[in-house]
């Protein structure tokens, strides 16, 4: 795509950032309001030599992109709600083999089928606890066009960097809402590989990790002979049944993203330094947020916003940071209220709304108008 | 004078067969008597015989007993989710045409869970072998029955007999446009691996299903109680006819088992061949 200006809904600005990013590889089956990132896949992947499919479901869909991650691919698909349901279980696979992959969920209204055209933000606590078993993950989440496209590339970045699914959080608003957007030239941003086996085939184990706890990884059809398994497995990949080998795998995949937590949290933060009361928003919720924050300082109340965009591992050092009081707004009946709760010293208010629509700023500020001295 | 004895064929064979294996595994998870060995020593040997390249060459199973075949051969090797060894490959193999592509995994994994993978990876025609390991029943778990039992057979979930209707395998592969589909049994060792180096050099959805005994939770409890009796079992009552009627290939309970090539046809486009056209218009 030539650097410039361009006029871009969030899932065209996800496909594209995708492939800005580096993917070649793209699975995936049509699901509101997420099909416009496949339709905008199968129209360009194979412009830039890329490769895109239409799989039969959403389950074939993320064993597509794990396979196809496997022979050294950048990959991706996309999806929403009872989508990202099914793509669970190999979500734990992609985990456990550590596969570098990123996955577009696109939230609307839920549970079920819920709102398919209309807003959510249900999925915060599904995108780290989604699949069976305690592991850690890496969850993004814009608020913007612009945003959307910039934090993909740091999205396949994080993917390739620590060898784990990147589930990048869009919602139904963000996908289908167009925006003014620039693109970059090829060569302003940074792009990270995966690490490759610096030892020959034979002597490399498949999963032997350096000391930032990640261990190289060799491509099909190199002759390292790779064998990968969901099953407990050991440094040379072989499933290994016992809970030794599981105290040091599981520790392993959970410390190698808690580690460099840090490196990974990107966090908004407007009016914070002096606020007594701060709303904590996601997402194109934020947004409206934001205004209601500016509306708020005209009133005299000391009110700001702490944006999470990354999501998982969460930010609470950020949380811990401030002795104000936090209101968390989202759209849901309480997800990351829970984790303000767990970092917060003073008091945490929830402000939820059950999806379909945004906070509107007249009901952030009315809550805010409590904090008025 | 003492010289050094010269390797027989067979030897050669077997060393040749171990250098495809994980050697250092073993033993196996499989049980005394299981027809899963015969079927992936097959599957070698058609490999050496084939010329295939290991380093070159992918396989990938689901899971359950078949499924642990991936975790015993010496190549890039896949033990994935249950019923999602298809897609998986397909992803490999869309991403990397040059790749030798096999699925290697049981009848429960492929046709029940993966059953829709199955299906819409044949009409698709991707170019990836499947080596269908149809021992009746999910061994793995203890012994259910599955979508491949014969009606009437007698299993842990149906212990007044099956009332469940079989898959016909090879039926449904050439309904969907499978260009080489064969059945055999763990007893026609030869065939099968002349079907598996044929399959290996053609192109396309290829399907082989091998009907495998596993006597220790499926015969035992349907009156074959040796490995023996269900190798018998194959060898009296598996009938050769190429050109059978789909009528003719269903299975049923300790009944007659039709095997031989039942498709194999040539220059059929697979998925990976159209998309590099695909690749071509977008281009232009």
């Amino acid at each position: 795509m030539k650097p410039g200006y361009y006029f871009w809904s969030g899932d065209i600005a996800a496909a594209e950032g995708g492939i800005f990013a580096g993917c070649r590889f793209y699975a995936g089956y049509p699901i509101t309001p997420s099909s416009e990132i496949a339709e905008r896949m199968a129209l360009r992947l194979p412009q830039v030599g890329g490769k895109f499919i239409e799989m039969e479901d959403e389950i074939g869909s993320i064993a597509a992109i794990i396979g196809a991650s496997w022979t050294g691919e950048k990959a991706m698909t996309a999806t929403s709600g009872p989508g990202i349901s099914l793509m669970n279980e190999n979500i734990g696979l992609a985990v456990m083999t550590e596969v570098p992959v990123v996955i577009v969920n696109a939230m609307r209204g839920a549970p079920s089928t819920g709102l398919p055209t209309l807003v959510g933000q249900g999925d915060f606590m599904q995108a780290k606890w989604g699949s069976h078993g305690s592991y850690e993950i890496i969850s993004l989440y814009p608020s913007s066009v612009q945003e959307t496209f910039d934090l993909m590339i740091d999205a396949f970045n994080y993917a390739e960097k620590y060898r784990v699914p990147v589930i990048f959080l869009l919602d139904a608003m963000l996908a289908h809402m167009y925006e003014k957007i620039y693109v970059p030239s090829e060569d302003s941003v940074e792009r990270i590989e995966r690490k490759k086996p610096t030892k020959p085939p034979g002597e490399q184990l498949i999963y032997e990790p350096d000391d930032d706890l990640i261990p190289p990884m060799p491509s099909i059809g190199e002759g390292y002979k790779i064998h990968a398994s969901g099953l407990t497995h050991n440094e040379k990949g072989y499933p290994q049944l016992t809970a030794e080998a599981q105290e040091k795998l599981i520790r392993r995949i959970n410390d190698k993203i808690r580690k460099h937590a840090e490196e990974i949290w990107k966090v908004e933060e407007y009016r914070t330094e002096d606020a007594d009361i701060i709303v904590v928003a996601m997402g194109t919720n934020a947004r409206t947020v934001k205004t209601a924050v500016d509306e708020a300082r005209k009133e005299g109340i000391k009110a700001g916003l702490l944006r999470p965009i990354t999501i998982w591992p969460f930010p609470y050092k950020y949380i811990e940071k401030y002795s104000a009081d936090y209101i968390v707004a989202e759209i849901n009946y309480g997800q990351i209220y829970h984790k303000v709760r767990e970092y917060a010293d003073n008091k945490v208010e929830l402000l939820p709304k059950m999806g379909g629509e945004l906070h509107k700023p007249h009901e952030i500020l009315h809550a805010l108008r409590r904090y008025k001295k | 004078m003492i010289t050094a004895k010269k390797k027989s064929t067979m030897e050669l064979l077997r060393d040749n067969v171990e250098s495809l294996l994980r050697t250092e595994r073993f033993p196996h998870v499989w049980c005394p008597g299981c027809g899963i060995g015969i079927v992936l020593n097959a599957f070698l040997r058609a490999m050496i015989r084939a010329k295939k390249d290991p380093n070159k060459t992918v396989v990938v199973s689901g899971i359950g007993c078949t499924g642990r075949a991936a975790g015993y051969v010496n190549m890039d090797s896949f033990h994935t989710t249950h019923g999602r060894a298809i897609p998986f490959a397909v992803g490999i193999k869309f991403a990397r045409p040059e790749l030798n592509v096999v699925v290697f995994s049981g009848d429960g994994d492929l046709f029940a869970i993966g059953g829709n993978h199955f299906i819409n990876a044949a009409r698709r025609n991707h170019d990836i072998l499947v080596i269908a390991v149809n021992n009746f029943t999910y061994g793995m778990t203890g012994g259910q029955h599955g979508p491949t039992t014969p009606t009437g057979a007698y299993t842990t979930t149906t212990p007044y007999g099956n009332p469940d209707r079989p898959f016909n395998i090879p039926h449904l592969a050439i309904s969907l446009g499978a260009p080489f589909v064969a059945r055999w049994t763990t007893y026609h060792l030869m065939q099968l691996q002349n079907s598996i180096y044929t399959a290996l050099n053609r192109k396309g959805f290829r399907v082989i299903e091998v009907i495998s005994q596993c006597p220790t939770v499926y015969g035992r409890r349907n009156e074959m109680k040796s490995p023996l009796e269900m190798m018998e079992y194959f060898r009296k009552f598996s009938v050769r006819k190429d050109g059978a009627t789909f009528d003719e290939m269903e299975l049923t309970y300790n009944g007659k088992i039709v095997v031989g090539v039942f498709r194999d046809v040539q220059g059929i486009p697979t998925y990976e061949e159209r998309y590099n056209e695909i690749i071509r218009r977008a281009q232009k």
